[in-house]
């Protein structure tokens, strides 16, 4: 295991959320790597001091009392009340949260469009795709039928990511998942050519069509293009023709 | 009477994890007068959304309603807690250290409650959920609507931060007695 990846699993590590092959061979590096030690040190001592049972606040005595009798006078108010409410969603604690985040949102596709795509989201995807690899971290809905993978994401993302069945092609679906790359929503559609991961890491853009462009990053292949109003971002550690056959049937 | 079945029946579902909401509201408001209010506030609007509860993680569910409460009480009375100098995209940086790891491990409770309250909200709260309450990632993220993916980073740049804290206390007492 390299640095990179023992710094992208290690809190895993420490947390018990890492599977057991990878657990060894984090701990084969740890044995070796004076840096890595350190930095498992140090997060191993935090977890440590914050397990400490006084960090932990106790409700005050009678706060717990004080919110029965709200909610049983908030439970007598509704019986009460024959009318419907108003749509719950507009009362909702996340609503103010939800219209910042499409705010956000939008200043973010202007200052995508302003800046060429930087290494940091390059080093993100590279990141996110080897904690992809991580159990049940890898696929949300598992599926080979793009039938079920796209209505998927229907509910969950506010645009509709581009989901095909490639398998006559040698890189047959497996699923799909959400992400989170660059500061906004990413859906994640996960294909395979053999034992390869190709993950696809797609999000809407008001830009036109760019070619495919191939990088290389810590031993991973990635593409970066824009096609039909998505950016998509290829990330695997499959070969650079392959992945660049891979992405010419995905948009053909 | 349906009324004081439909209550009796969501105590039941969310009182259970009444400890754990008020440790998160009392860590992201940082003080206890506000944790009661938030608290309360959450359990209110959990009982009104009670009914789109579909079973499943009734802790993760209430938890949920206590974080989206604690920051929309934050974005309204303390705006310029929230997102500070919190950047996911920078790569995790490798602390290369062993007299401060002893160090910290000598550290007294005080002085972690201190560093942790200094922490930016959003980095408070993954250790809150994990180190605390132990939430799995998967727990966390349900929680906090976030990816799996960012609950691991997030938490590990929040203990990067946390030891560098702790780390270097000299400097930091120095700095605030200047202040004051």
């Amino acid at each position: 295991m390299t640095c990179t990846e023992t710094q992208v699993f290690i809190d895993a590590f420490i947390d018990g959320e890492l599977d057991l092959a990878r657990s060894l061979e984090l701990e084969r590096h740890l044995e070796i790597c004076a840096a890595c030690s350190a930095l498992s040190e140090s997060h191993k001592a935090v977890h440590n001091a914050l397990g400490h049972p006084e960090l932990r606040h106790a409700a005050p005595a009678g706060l717990q009392k004080r919110i029965h009798g709200a909610l049983a006078s908030a439970a007598g108010e509704e019986a009460r009340r024959s009318q419907p409410a108003k749509p719950g969603w507009f009362r909702a604690p996340w609503f103010p949260a939800a219209v910042g985040a499409l705010a956000g949102l939008a200043v973010l596709v202007l200052v995508l469009r302003l800046a060429p795509a930087a290494d940091p989201v390059e080093r993100e995807l590279v990141d996110s795709h080897i904690r992809s690899l991580m159990p049940n971290h890898l696929i949300d809905v598992v599926s080979t039928d793009q039938h079920t993978v796209k209505p998927w994401f229907a509910g969950r993302l506010d645009f509709s990511p581009p989901v095909k069945d490639l398998a006559p092609d040698g890189f047959p679906l497996i699923g799909g998942r959400l992400d989170y790359v660059d500061r906004h929503s990413a859906a994640v559609i996960v294909y395979k050519r053999n034992q390869h991961v190709i993950n696809v890491f797609v999000w809407p853009v008001t830009s036109g069509d760019s070619a495919a462009r191939v990088r290389a990053d810590q031993g991973y292949n990635l593409i970066e293009m824009i096609h039909a109003g998505m950016e998509y971002w290829i990330v695997s550690d499959l070969n650079a023709t392959e992945l660049r056959q891979f992405a010419d049937t995905l948009t053909k | 009477m349906a009324a004081s079945a439909k209550l009796a029946s969501f105590e039941q579902a969310v009182m259970p994890h009444f400890d754990a909401a008020y440790n998160l509201a009392r860590w992201l408001t940082r003080s206890a007068a506000d944790a009661d209010d938030v608290v309360q506030e959450a359990y209110l609007r959990a009982f009104t959304f009670h009914e789109s509860f579909r079973g499943g993680d009734a802790r993760a569910w209430l938890l949920s309603i206590v974080r989206n409460t604690c920051y929309t009480w934050l974005r309204k009375n303390r705006p310029y807690e929230l997102m500070a100098e919190l950047d996911e995209s920078l790569p995790i940086a490798v602390e290369t250290t062993t007299p401060e790891t002893l160090h910290l491990r000598r550290a007294d409770v005080e002085s972690v409650r201190e560093a942790l309250e200094k922490l930016p909200a959003e980095f408070r709260e993954v250790l809150v959920l994990r180190e605390m309450e132990g939430l799995s990632y998967k727990e966390i993220a349900d929680a906090s609507g976030l990816a799996i993916g960012t609950v691991m980073s997030r938490l590990s740049r929040a203990r990067g931060r946390l030891h560098d804290c702790l780390s270097t206390p000299a400097v930091k007492e120095h700095g605030l007695k200047e202040k004051g």
